[in-house]
């Protein structure tokens, strides 16, 4: 079942002459909202120690810190793998087995009661919601009526009377929470839930946060970057508000972060970088705008992310961390999309022509929206995007990505993290899972209605939930959710 | 997490209620709900200080002692961004000294170099301050880069000081020392290509276009696998083909790596690229890639392009899906 031990795992020595260091030191500045990494610690070159042990040590030149970092946590994932590889097949079975129950009750526990040393999440609570939320939806649990009625309740209070969501109750509304939070309510799913939106508000919301670049910054008086584009974006386009006055100007924006390198940077200039890559390719989608962008390097730049640990780093020469395998592998899994059948030339191409206003459900989009005629109808794309099913396989490797959440990144006692060492959190949680549903369901093509079993890692119940990788919600709830929305 | 908040050395912290100058204030506890999720044990000084914070910012009190409090606050939690907000509100009514507050927030960022809170602030500061504060902010910004030479953040501030403010003079410079110290440190190859497509002073990428490809080859001469370089080669030619193509320098460095080694990746992908891009191949390149096909008789490919696909097809096994979909766009 798993051919892997190509290059997955290496004796410490041979990894140090052969594989240099392709990955560098400091767990990644995440571009989630928070990521609980701790800091990283300088090393001198000479801290490395143990890798440059065999014969060929004196004629390596001496180690920087990126390398000595990358092959201690190379040394550490090779343990792990040794482990898989000498173990009997039914061993292997069950230590590829993704932990539900433990994962379930961390989360669970997590929605109602959080210890003193959260308080440094204060103005992230509808991100602690959405992180647990989402990720026990993908775990297929679902949650009691009071307890999803008292995260509605909850998240309308965060709601700012003008429109848009805080951080808590009484912060400032901030586009980052007003994802977390629409996302989370999406997910409830509850006519309650989705009606306690107040779109008019969040719609006025956005447009004041809208700079005259056309990018969006993410509240009153605060940071522009590539993050703030895609929560407006994704939030606009799943409540169906999603306009042209917003669109305006974001797609230019978004293209000018595209490095030299292929993937895109959180403003123009800086490097480029996982998390602002998933959020720049899937705003580019919902905007209709994919054409901006150099699609091919972007491909080649995300490909080259995944590394000898199995998963994927944030940038260049940085550390593998687990919750790349979302934004990098729903990054790549969007462009796997983009991509027509395998006879055709590498042109990036759009999932679907989106003629001017064509409405086949018969009910004309939202009231907000339809003021003006728009040239490209967003209020379907999202949809449409999922009914167009892969016609090319994954471009990364699936099974890979499989392996290094399941052994590097669970923790036993549930949840998961960034990498063997750290300890687990929801944001790790969260993004590690939506990254196995990717990877699990990268390998459907054409009309498979299920991944088949050679696609998976571990027994066939490790099979979770899947989302709709351009807003990171399940797929079914986003369905509901389209539904209900494009009739208000 | 940073549980320990106070340490500044302040004589002895009094908790807001039993402070004369809020006596007349009453705190407003956070309106959580009978049945709260996500729901925070916060320490007592925690919740005391919000809600005093909470008073004043719903009352909008523009005063000294609004400042003094949003100092506390931002020290339990430097990521409340409205309590930052706040602050910026209260700093413009009083006309405060922005020095003083650049101070403040760089002792915050130093422990809390990746909050994002911190950097804006000292962003929206360093507008107002205007070019005066270039220099002490690339004094800062290399302070926390000597502690991590990768923070997103110090990097992101660092290129907005030199654009909007300058100091571009030894930025050059920094770059050849952050890539002496660590040659694998593809931040710094990044801010590398800032400075050299957009300095003042040094003529954009057509000036320096050729000593930078030295530089950048001859990095990676001395160690191919690593991928900085490789992809900084790329950017000195990006929309740029053509000159890309007819750079000998190149395909020769390509070459001369594989001769080497045969098995490297990134070599292999250059070449790939390069291949594609109406690069003619050489007889000694026909010659390299033909040796290595016949390591594997089962291949041989009248293509060169799709030769050095399927080698890396092969010894890329982590990319294999990738490279068999880049076979396929492949015009043959
Ligand atoms: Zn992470």
């Amino acid at each position: 079942m798993v051919r892997l031990s190509l290059r997955s795992s290496r004796p410490h020595g041979d990894t140090a002459r052969s594989r240099g260091a392709q990955r560098s030191g400091g767990p990644p500045a995440s571009a989630a909202p928070m990521d609980s990494s701790s800091q990283p610690q300088p090393q001198s070159p000479a801290a490395g120690g143990d890798p440059s042990e065999d014969g060929a040590a004196a004629e390596l030149p001496r180690l920087t810190v990126t390398q000595v970092e990358q092959m201690k946590v190379e040394a550490r994932v090779a343990d792990i793998y040794r482990v898989l590889f000498d173990a009997a097949p039914n061993a292997k079975s069950v230590m590829l087995e993704l932990w539900r129950d433990q994962h379930v009750e961390y989360l669970m526990k997590g929605l109602r009661h959080l210890a003193p040393s959260f308080h440094v999440l204060d103005a992230n609570r509808p991100w602690l919601c959405y992180w647990m939320v989402h990720g026990l939806a993908l775990l297929d649990e679902t949650l009691d009526d009071d307890l999803e009625n008292d995260i509605v309740d909850f998240l309308s209070r965060c709601q700012d009377k003008h429109g848009g969501y805080g951080g808590g109750p009484g912060q400032l509304p901030h586009l980052a929470t007003s994802y977390a939070a629409v996302n989370t309510l999406v997910t409830i799913g509850s006519e309650r839930a989705l009606s306690s939106i107040k779109r008019d508000n969040l719609y006025k919301f956005m447009l004041l946060m809208k700079d005259k670049s056309g990018a969006f910054r993410m509240h009153d008086g605060g940071e522009i970057d590539v993050r703030a584009c895609y929560t407006a974006i994704s939030v606009a386009s799943l409540v169906n508000i999603l306009d042209d006055e917003l669109a305006k100007g974001v797609g230019n924006y978004i293209a000018s972060c595209q490095t030299y390198e292929g993937g895109i940077a959180g403003e123009p200039s800086a490097e480029a970088h996982g998390g602002y890559t998933f959020c720049g390719l899937a705003a580019m989608v919902l905007l209709n705008e994919v054409e901006k962008l150099d699609l091919p390097s972007l491909i080649g730049w995300v490909a080259f992310r995944q590394g000898v640990e199995c998963g994927f780093q944030g940038r260049t020469n940085k550390l593998v961390d687990g919750c790349y395998s979302f934004w990098q592998g729903a990054a790549i899994a969007l462009a796997q999309k983009l991509m027509a059948g395998s006879d055709e030339q590498s042109k990036q191409s759009q999932p679907s022509k989106l003629s001017s206003v064509d409405d086949s459900c018969g009910t004309s989009s939202s009231g907000l929206a339809s003021e003006k005629s728009s040239v490209v109808d967003y209020a379907k794309i999202g949809f449409d995007f999922m009914k167009q099913s892969n016609q090319i396989g994954p471009l990364f490797h699936n099974i890979a990505l499989q392996q290094y959440i399941l052994l590097c990144a669970q923790v036993p006692e549930g949840g998961l993290r960034d990498k063997p060492g750290k300890n687990r959190d929801h944001y790790h949680s969260c993004y590690c899972l939506s990254g196995l549903s990717v990877s699990q369901y990268s390998a459907m093509t054409g009309s498979v209605s299920c991944p088949l079993p050679q696609h998976m890692l571990g027994p066939y119940s490790n099979l979770l939930e899947q989302i709709h990788p351009l807003y990171n919600v399940v797929l079914e709830k986003y369905e509901e959710a389209y539904e209900f929305f494009s009739s208000e | 997490m940073g549980s320990s908040s106070g340490e500044e050395g302040e004589e002895q912290w009094v908790p807001p209620s039993r402070r004369p100058e809020l006596a007349d204030v009453a705190p407003l506890p956070q309106a959580d709900g009978p049945c709260p999720v996500v729901s925070i044990a916060y320490r007592g000084d925690f919740r005391e200080v919000m809600d005093y914070f909470r008073a004043l910012y719903a009352a909008g009190e523009r005063s000294p002692r609004a400042l003094r409090l949003t100092a506390d606050a931002i020290h339990l939690n430097p990521g409340n961004y409205t309590v930052w907000h706040f602050r910026r509100v209260v700093l413009e009514a009083l006309d405060a000294d922005l020095l003083l507050e650049m101070h403040f927030v760089d002792q915050i960022a130093e422990s809390n170099p990746k909050n994002y809170q911190v950097w804006h602030h000292k962003r929206w500061l360093a507008e107002k301050i205007g070019p005066d504060a270039a220099n002490s902010e690339h004094d800062f910004t290399r302070k926390i880069l000597a502690m991590d030479a990768k923070n997103y953040h110090a990097w992101s501030h660092r290129q907005w000081v030199l654009q909007a403010l300058g100091g571009w003079e030894s930025e050059l410079q920094y770059c050849n020392q952050l890539l002496e110290e660590d040659v694998f440190n593809n931040s710094a190859w990044n801010q590398r290509y800032l400075v050299v497509t957009r300095s003042p002073i040094l003529g954009g990428l057509a000036a320096m276009r050729d000593s930078e490809v030295d530089y950048t080859v001859e990095a990676i001469m001395v160690n191919p696998q690593n991928e900085s370089p490789w992809r900084y080669l790329r950017g000195l030619y990006k929309d740029d083909n053509n000159l890309l193509v007819a750079d000998n320098r190149i395909s020769d460095a390509c070459l001369k790596v594989l001769n080497k080694d045969w098995q490297c990746v990134f070599a292999l992908s250059f070449l790939l690229d390069l291949l594609r891009m109406g690069l003619q191949p050489s007889d000694e390149l026909k010659g390299t890639i033909e040796a290595m096909e016949n390591s594997d008789p089962e291949t041989g490919h009248a293509d060169i392009a799709v030769a050095v696909c399927s080698i890396l097809q092969k010894c890329d096994p982590l990319r294999i899906n990738y490279w068999s979909w880049y076979r396929t766009t492949l015009s043959s």
